[in-house]
């Protein structure tokens, strides 16, 4: 396998979408190829802090006002 | 409703959509706990294509009246979450397009692109990167890696990764094919990772050759 061919499954892999034979191949890979295992481990990384740091935030009077407006409309029948 | 639970089956229906029954009766309390459900959800992908607070403040309010006036036509078929979003979606792209007038803004063209499709930051990351910089430091520098990718890469990255919507959902969502939604996925995620690798890197030795773009 190629790297190549490592990156095309590269999400496949990181969504656990993959076949167990398939798996197999993609390991084997990796035990030879520190530049691969580096993109692996950097991309499933940036994907767990984008999902747990917050970096947009709502603040609660911004959203206590928004929602306010937003049931006050729907009441009226918007 | 506890005896619901216990039935714990995938033919349990999903609980918004009893919520959406009763909000379609006139129940206004029924989908007041809707929009506290999902408002911080939508509020945050408004941002993340709008990227304007006030934007997002406006499509927040839109994209909820809109699904409101709409609720007779929300077919059940989807979630209503999904649905939602495909509303929050469009009222963000709208937007966004009336403060880039003249700029062509799509999510439809593919954006060709070298970055992402052959890594080339190789250097490893220290353990728990994140930890070398403060919360805010930290925001800034996430908020600002994503802006920097191209829309069309930053929504499917947004709605799949950080919101959690199947490759479908979103696809549905986007109105783009699934190995259209994969293939910018992919994109995204390998963007990403070279952009933060200039934060996340682990130090070097000696820092002679580091070529930073």
């Amino acid at each position: 396998m190629t790297c190549t061919e490592f990156l095309a499954l590269l999400d496949d892999l990181i969504d656990d979408s993959v076949s167990s034979e398939t798996r197999i191949v993609l390991q084997e890979h990796l035990r030879g190829c520190d530049h691969c295992e580096v993109t692996l481990n950097t991309t499933r990384k940036t994907i767990e802090i984008y999902r747990s740091h917050e970096i947009y935030d709502l603040p609660t009077d911004l959203r206590e006002r928004l929602h306010a407006a937003i049931m006050a409309r729907c009441k009226k029948g918007c | 409703m506890s005896t619901i639970q216990t039935v714990a089956g995938e033919l349990e229906p999903h609980p918004d959509v009893a919520l959406v029954e009763q909000a379609r009766a006139g129940d206004v309390s029924a989908y007041d706990t809707l929009v506290r459900k999902y408002d911080r959800q939508i509020f945050r992908i408004a941002q993340h294509i709008t990227q304007n607070r006030e934007d997002a403040e406006d499509v927040m309010q839109d994209a909820f009246l809109k699904a409101y006036e709409k609720l007779d036509q929300f077919q059940g078929n989807s979630k209503f979450y999904t649905w939602l979003v495909r509303i929050a979606v469009n009222e963000s792209l709208m937007r966004l397009r009336k403060r880039r007038t003249g700029k062509m803004v799509s999510i439809d063209e593919d954006v060709e692109t070298e970055e992402g499709s052959v890594p080339r930051d190789l250097a490893d990351w220290a353990p728990d990167p994140e930890q070398n910089y403060g919360q805010a430091e930290l925001a800034e520098i996430l908020r600002k890696t994503i802006q920097g990718l191209p829309p069309g890469f930053r929504i499917v990255f947004v709605l799949r990764d950080v919101e959690g919507l199947s490759t479908e959902e979103t696809a549905e969502t986007l109105g783009l094919s699934v190995p259209a939604v994969k293939s910018r996925l992919l994109r995204a995620r390998l963007q990403l990772r070279e952009r933060l690798s200039r934060y996340f890197r682990r130090k070097k030795r000696s820092s002679g050759t580091g070529v930073e773009k």
